[in-house]
């Protein structure tokens, strides 16, 4: 039947050629953005973007300097305490979890990856924000932990089970006590897989602004205490995009190409690591 | 000689299946001691419980008693990580540590037991280790590449040298060779029979001609219970069990 | 008899230590429902169920419904996963099965980075590039031709739940492929080359396969797509136009849950913040229903490729 075997040739072409163009049209938008942030991004992309403060509308100059420490501090501040609690759920929920009490933490943690982050902005409204009754940088590093601690806990407690069993078994063959087993021979295995996971929740909370929006709520000027609201180069972004002056959406479209950099530096970095242990 | 293990009555369950049926063994100190059987017979179950690797094993329980220098080891008084200090243990698969290069792999055993050395007293006792498990010849000029770059054999001879390390009195290796090719499975039997001057070593093998081969004496495990131990010379020509002679005629296993 | 304990007093230690920071990660999570619930339980008590279907946002009188937001978010989630779930599987299935191997790492890579880009940057790449395309390249000319249908009715402003839906699908693109390559590398080989052997074409291989075998993983790709467009923020915020009406064109502007809460949180007090804490708890429970189910639905997938099912 030859018709018919044409028509399901046909149907084949047909079916093969909408893939490749849903594989395009997926990948399209990345490429359009890239090029809009460094067109676009280029103009206001100065030394004095890295350097300076904001100034006021139709003032030229001034740059996003503050916000870019900010961004580095709350983060910073953020990983603080979030990594060591983080790593160390995860430790729990791979070595030592077992019954009831594991199964509840791992479906909270799993919960708590679907939260839309700005729910963690209210979170953190409620607890840092209303009792200080002023917006802050620790309110923002508040919602950030809660962004920032599922998804380390769920990669460290993989990273610790693609630890085969015979590397515990050595470890503990040779009168290793436990705990140093588990720190120093099963956490060193998996470090690269975990500091994978940590750079990449990093990578996520720097360019994160729904949940800084009520909390660390951005500042115009130098800020270096945590209990006053602190800049943050996402805020800036959104801030300047949504103003109604030519001058500050150039200035918004330049922030973004910084604040992407430095994203995709850490995001992309982080993979590289994996890539080399294996 | 002297016995370093005496063995009363061990029993051992996984859930409700028991895997070993009062087992009683006398091992001598600085023998070789081959234990064999077909696969399933609690040879490996066993020599686990000399060191007590069962202990993290869910499920597992043990009764009898393990005297190691006339102290139960069984006990549960007895700290599990001083007792493997005492007795050492290689694997089936060489199991270098992954992340750690030939020299940390020999020397995190000593760091992490928390043994105050200088630097130098570190490098010398990694030496003396690697030349006792006779592989300082070939990796003195790469210590510092990842234990897993070397080749299978090395790697075993890499964990015995990390095993050597801790200054053990036992060495307990559970089938050391059957992932091995036959020129490294000759090095390894060589240098079993080296170490035995030093130490006490119990081997699990189901290789017969390698048990005739390296120990002094040999136990045959069959289904869980210890059918018969003796002299190696003894056991191969002349078993008092017919179950023995049945398995080391070939007729069944 | 030997217990299987760690009498190592440092081994307690350390498990009690890692045990105690499980337990506070699981605080959190129960502290922030209970936060929620508390902060919001004026606005329960003041509108109780009215909140769901009442059409008033009014700070002025201090009237709350959040009908228009729920609506919002609703319509413009739905739409943009009408888009993304044909995009992706397409995308998965190219990536998977048809991609020269030099290709399919650099495609499913750059699909990765799309996922690594702040939302606040898809936002502003939304106002500035993507509303005016849509508007002159798209809106503009439907609204001339098909004005009449109700659903491309009205001005062609820009901003506009269509944006919105366009913006979100591009965001929540990367989610569903990945979950979608995972769940199309759960059929066998050997029943794709079954299907070749018996002289099929390579899509009938693919139409033959993933209608047996992966309906309820792509369906949990695509509950797990939703459960991202409904809590997207900054994104959605910046393009969907911020009017709390009840739209019937997609071409209208509209209003979201996390886009009222993203502009109005920070200045509100009173029976007003209350309210938008009451909304954001039902993003939360909704989120939450929502990802269970798809964790759900994806669990079981991979029971069944276990099972070879």
């Amino acid at each position: 039947m030859p018709t018919i075997r044409l028509r399901r040739k046909a149907v084949d072409t047909t079916m093969r050629w909408t893939f490749y163009a849903c594989a395009f049209l997926v990948i399209l938008p990345l490429f359009l953005i890239f090029f809009d942030l460094v067109i676009k991004g280029a103009k206001e992309l100065k030394w004095s973007l890295l350097t300076d403060l904001p100034r006021p509308v139709g003032e030229p100059g001034g740059g996003i300097a503050n916000g870019i420490l900010g961004s580095f501090v709350i983060t910073l501040l953020t990983m603080l305490w979030s990594v060591p609690m983080a790593v160390m759920c995860g430790i729990y929920l791979a070595e030592y979890g077992r019954g009831k009490f594991a199964s509840v933490v791992r479906f909270a943690v799993d919960s708590l990856t679907g939260v839309p982050s700005i729910i963690m902005g209210i979170f953190a409204y409620i607890l840092i924000v209303l009792p200080m009754k002023r917006f802050s940088a620790w309110a923002g590093a508040v919602a950030l932990t809660m962004i920032f601690i599922p998804i380390v806990v769920r990669t460290t407690e993989d990273m610790l089970r693609t630890v085969p069993k015979t590397v515990r078994e050595a470890a503990l063959a040779l009168g290793i006590e436990r705990w140093k087993t588990t720190l120093y021979i099963v956490v060193r295995t998996a470090s690269a897989g975990i500091l994978t996971g940590i750079l990449l929740a990093m990578a996520r909370i720097v360019g994160e602004t729904a949940p800084l929006l009520f909390t660390a709520l951005g500042n115009q000027f130098w800020q270096f205490r945590f209990d006053q609201p602190m800049a943050a180069m996402p805020l800036q972004v959104f801030s300047y995009a949504i103003s109604p002056y030519e001058d500050w959406h150039d200035k918004a479209w330049a922030a973004a190409l910084v604040l992407i950099t430095i994203v995709l530096f850490i995001n992309v970095g982080a993979r590289v690591l994996t890539r080399e242990k294996k | 000689m002297a016995n370093i293990f005496e063995i009363r009555n061990l029993c051992g369950w996984f859930g409700d299946h028991q895997v070993l049926k009062n087992i009683r063994m006398e091992i001598a100190k600085f023998s070789v001691t081959s234990v064999m059987g077909p696969s399933g017979c609690g040879k490996s179950t066993f020599i686990r419980c000399l060191n007590r690797m069962h202990d993290l094993t869910p499920g597992f329980r043990m009764s009898g008693e393990i005297l190691l220098d006339d102290v139960n080891i069984a006990s549960d008084r007895v700290d599990p990580v001083n007792l493997r200090r005492r007795v050492g243990m290689v694997f089936q698969q060489p199991n270098p540590f992954p992340r750690m290069s030939v020299f940390e792999n020999v020397a995190v055993g000593l760091k992490l037991n928390g043994k105050k050395m200088s630097r130098g007293e570190l490098a010398d006792a990694v030496e003396r280790s690697l030349n006792m498990a006779a592989l300082w010849n070939e990796v003195r000029d790469h210590l510092d590449r990842p234990g897993i770059s070397l080749s299978g054999g090395q790697q075993q001879r890499l964990c015995i040298a990390r095993a050597l390390a801790v200054e053990p009195e036992v060495l307990l290796m559970d089938e050391p060779c059957s992932a091995l090719d036959p020129v490294s499975t000759a090095k390894i039997e060589e240098l079993i029979e080296d170490l035995s001057e030093k130490y006490t070593i119990v081997v699990v093998t189901h290789n017969m001609q390698q048990a005739a081969r390296i120990s002094d004496n040999v136990a045959f495990f069959l289904l869980g219970e210890l059918i018969e131990m003796d002299k190696s010379g003894k056991i191969f020509t002349n078993p008092s069990d017919k179950r023995t002679e049945e398995y080391i005629t070939g007729r069944f296993g | 008899m030997v217990r299987n304990t760690g009498r190592n007093p440092k081994d307690k230690l350390f498990e009690g230590a890692s045990a105690f920071f499980a337990f506070a990660v699981l605080a959190l999570t129960a502290l922030l429902f209970v936060v929620l619930l508390r902060e919001s339980m004026q606005a329960i008590r003041d509108f109780g169920a009215s909140f769901l279907y009442s059409r008033t946002w009014d700070p002025v009188v201090d009237q709350y419904g959040a009908l228009p937001f729920i609506y919002g978010t609703l319509v413009s989630s739905f739409l943009a996963i009408l888009m993304a779930v044909p995009l992706s599987l397409g995308a998965a299935i190219f990536i998977n099965d048809f991609a020269p191997p030099w290709l399919k790492n650099p495609v499913a890579f750059l699909a990765e980075l799309l996922a690594a880009i702040p939302s606040v940057i898809f936002g502003l790449w939304g106002i500035f590039v993507l509303v005016p395309l849509l508007r002159d390249g798209f809106m503009k000319p439907v609204s001339k031709y098909l004005g009449w249908i109700p659903l491309f009715e009205g001005p062609a402003y820009g901003p506009s739940v269509l944006a919105a839906s366009v913006l979100l699908a591009i965001m929540i693109v990367p989610f569903i492929l990945s979950v979608s390559r995972e769940v199309l590398a759960t059929v066998p080989q050997r029943q794709k080359e079954a299907v070749l052997s018996l002289g099929g074409t390579r899509w009938e291989m693919i139409r033959i396969v993933v209608g047996q075998h992966c309906i309820p993983g792509i369906f949990g790709a695509t509950v797990l797509g939703l459960g991202r467009a409904l809590g997207e923020t900054m994104a959605v915020t910046m393009v969907i136009g911020n009017r709390p009406e009840i739209f019937y064109s997609f071409f209208q502007q509209g209003y979201s849950m996390a886009a009222v809460i993203a502009n109005e949180f920070a200045e509100a007090g009173g029976l007003q913040l209350s309210s938008l804490i009451l909304i954001g708890l039902l993003l939360f429970l909704v989120t939450f229903v929502v990802n269970l189910a798809s964790q759900w639905m994806l669990s079981r997938m991979v029971k069944n490729a276990s099972r070879g099912i």
